[in-house]
């Protein structure tokens, strides 16, 4: 019996050493890509468990943030990707106090020119215009630069009879651009009118977070709506939300559960089951490889 | 000297005036009163024009609607299950052509505000609209738009009906009209909320209107943490009828009296209502292609650059 207990006591002793170990790695003297912290559940997980799970914490299934390329990476066939439109970059003539300054800190953040990667690239052999938002970039907003590259990649889908797939996380308009940048969710919109008038298919797909004017334009106007798990999806965000209605908003409000609850999602796609599932849509369209 | 100073100023004046006996000095007190109210109404600020357009003795969409047509009918309903208040829809004469007007509904008082939640439309409101517009699509009617509003309602219901996706599908539908469209900005052009109804051939703006991508207090608080800010941010924001004039945004001014439209509007309709006469002449005669081009171009170049 009191053998059963010391080993039981050594046991937990071990734990303990095993959990102070990994709080320890987490802190900053320890290269930060060896473990990651799950920012939903807290939990430490290996990088490399990570990597094979396609960013998908492993205790809670929460999908951590990824940028651009990665996305590409997961959803088109290897090598297949060529960029478009890759060298467009803010006019520095807009003068709003701070905000070339705050651009260059953005781009050399995230080692990209705007917050919009896209160009054509092929899934399962099969060819697509395709686009992501990349929220690292100044939280994804539509400013100049997002609204003439997304609306040149519609563009450019309707010229070459194109599939049409845009990933989107965005904090909305970008402030800083003003009434520019409101007018970018008419000009996208009034591509996309064109595109899917002329028969196009578009596949949004909406990842965390999506808000204000994307949602309020492309992002809700595929023909096919998808969105990532536990994604927060809404055209007013949250805070102003509550301080309209003046009490708190429950729990797994504006998430993309609650979206399809409500009937504003086709469906939901684990990152997981992303290729394969657009795989399939683009081949009931009539997708073949070509 | 800002419009809340200036305003304080001549109900002094005003105040001096009516208890003043002698009538030389009467006659002087109202000569600088002149003199004032030319100076307090010459120079406004961004966020002066801000406070007239919000102003709730401005004249609203239903007066507008009132003079500028004849046998004004309201329409009701999204056919899904509901009446938004906040926006107005309904068919009426333009000097003798039907018409199809739709517009963000204020009030004039508290109670009527809070029946038309002071021109925030739900998500209801815009496929109201989008229905109105598809009708007189089908019935080749032109479309008048008057924008005021705050912006879309924010609220946990217009989330859950989907706020997004009903201004994303008038952004779009709009494109497709065959039927000419004239947006008039009567008051304040908020955010998403007044760009669902600004996909136009033609976007005028009365003086003192303004458009924005978002409330300069929302935008202050977003940008400095700081709500009370907002004055500031006003002359930044960029968002006075003659900055998107400039913008080439919007098409055409509309002069306002000296003095705010709330005082003396006559003149505004008979200057809108030649305008609208004008270019409804000059939309109605063109080839169905040639306006939709026309409306994607005037789109299409806003921030436009080389690829």
């Amino acid at each position: 019996m009191e053998e059963l207990f010391k080993e039981r006591k050594q046991k937990i002793i071990s734990f303990r050493k095993l959990l102070h170990r990994e709080k320890k790695v987490t802190r900053k003297d320890v290269p930060e890509n060896i473990f990651v912290q799950c920012p939903k559940c807290k939990e430490t997980i290996l990088s490399q468990e990570l990597e094979a799970s396609y960013y998908v914490c492993p205790h809670c299934h929460q999908p951590l943030k990824i940028d651009a390329y990665t996305r590409l990476k997961y959803v088109l066939d290897e090598g297949s990707f060529h960029e478009l439109y890759a060298r467009m970059v803010t006019d520095p003539k807009i003068d709003f106090p701070g905000y070339q300054e705050k651009l260059a800190r953005e781009s050399k953040k995230s080692g990209l020119r705007d917050a919009f990667v896209c160009g054509v690239g092929r899934i399962e052999g099969m060819k697509v215009a395709i686009g992501v938002l990349d929220s690292r970039f100044f939280m994804g907003s539509m400013g100049s630069v997002v609204g003439e590259k997304v609306t040149l990649l519609i563009e450019y889908a309707t010229k070459k009879k194109l599939p049409l797939i845009i990933f989107t996380a965005s904090g909305g308009a970008r402030m800083q651009e003003g009434i520019v940048s409101l007018m970018q969710m008419a000009k996208t919109s009034a591509a996309l009118s064109r595109f899917q008038s002329h028969g196009g298919l578009y596949i949004s797909y909406l990842t965390d977070p999506t808000t204000g004017g994307v949602t309020a334009s492309f992002g809700m106007l595929g023909d096919l709506i998808l969105a990532e798990p536990r994604a927060l999806i809404g055209f007013a965000g949250p805070r102003v939300v509550e301080q309209t209605i003046k009490r708190k908003l429950p729990e797994g409000f504006q998430t993309s559960e609650f979206l399809l609850e409500h009937g504003f999602v086709d469906m939901i796609v684990e990152r997981a089951d992303m290729q394969k599932t657009l795989a399939l849509l683009l081949r009931l369209h009539g997708g073949e490889k070509r | 000297m800002s419009l809340d100073k200036g305003l304080q100023a001549l109900e002094e004046l005003e105040q001096q005036i009516l208890q003043e006996n002698d009538e030389a000095k009467k006659a002087e007190l109202t000569r600088s009163k002149e003199a004032l109210y030319q100076e307090t109404f010459t120079n406004l600020s961004a966020y002066d024009r801000v406070k007239l357009a919000r102003d709730v003795n401005r004249p609203n969409v239903e007066d507008f609607i009132s003079h500028l047509f004849d046998d004004f009918m309201e329409l009701h309903g999204d056919r899904g299950g509901m009446d938004d208040r906040a926006v107005i829809g309904g068919l009426a004469f333009f000097r003798g052509r039907p018409v199809t007007v739709i517009g963000h509904r204020k009030g004039h008082t508290t109670q009527q505000n809070i029946e038309a939640r002071f021109g925030m439309a739900s998500p209801e409101g815009y496929r109201k609209a989008l229905r109105l517009m598809e009708q007189a699509n089908k019935f080749h009617r032109p479309i008048i738009c008057f924008v005021d509003t705050p912006g879309a309602y924010p609220g946990d219901e217009a989330e859950m009906h989907g706020q997004g996706e009903a201004i994303a599908r008038c952004l779009r539908e709009m494109f497709l009209l065959e039927v000419p469209i004239i947006t008039i900005v009567i008051g304040e052009g908020g955010s998403g909320g007044a760009l669902a109804f600004s996909i136009a051939d033609r976007i005028v703006m009365l003086e003192n209107a303004v458009y924005s991508v978002l409330s300069p207090e929302g935008f202050a608080s977003i940008l400095y943490k700081d709500a009370s800010k907002a004055n500031e941010v006003c002359e930044l924001m960029k968002m006075t009828a003659r900055d998107l004039y400039e913008l080439k945004i919007a098409d055409h001014l509309i002069r306002e009296p000296l003095g705010s439209l709330s005082r003396h509007e006559g003149r505004v309709y008979v200057e809108l209502s030649h305008y609208l006469q004008e270019t409804l002449d000059e939309l109605t005669k063109m080839k169905k292609d040639d306006l939709l081009e026309a409306r994607y171009a005037k789109f299409r170049r806003i921030g436009q650059m080389k690829s």
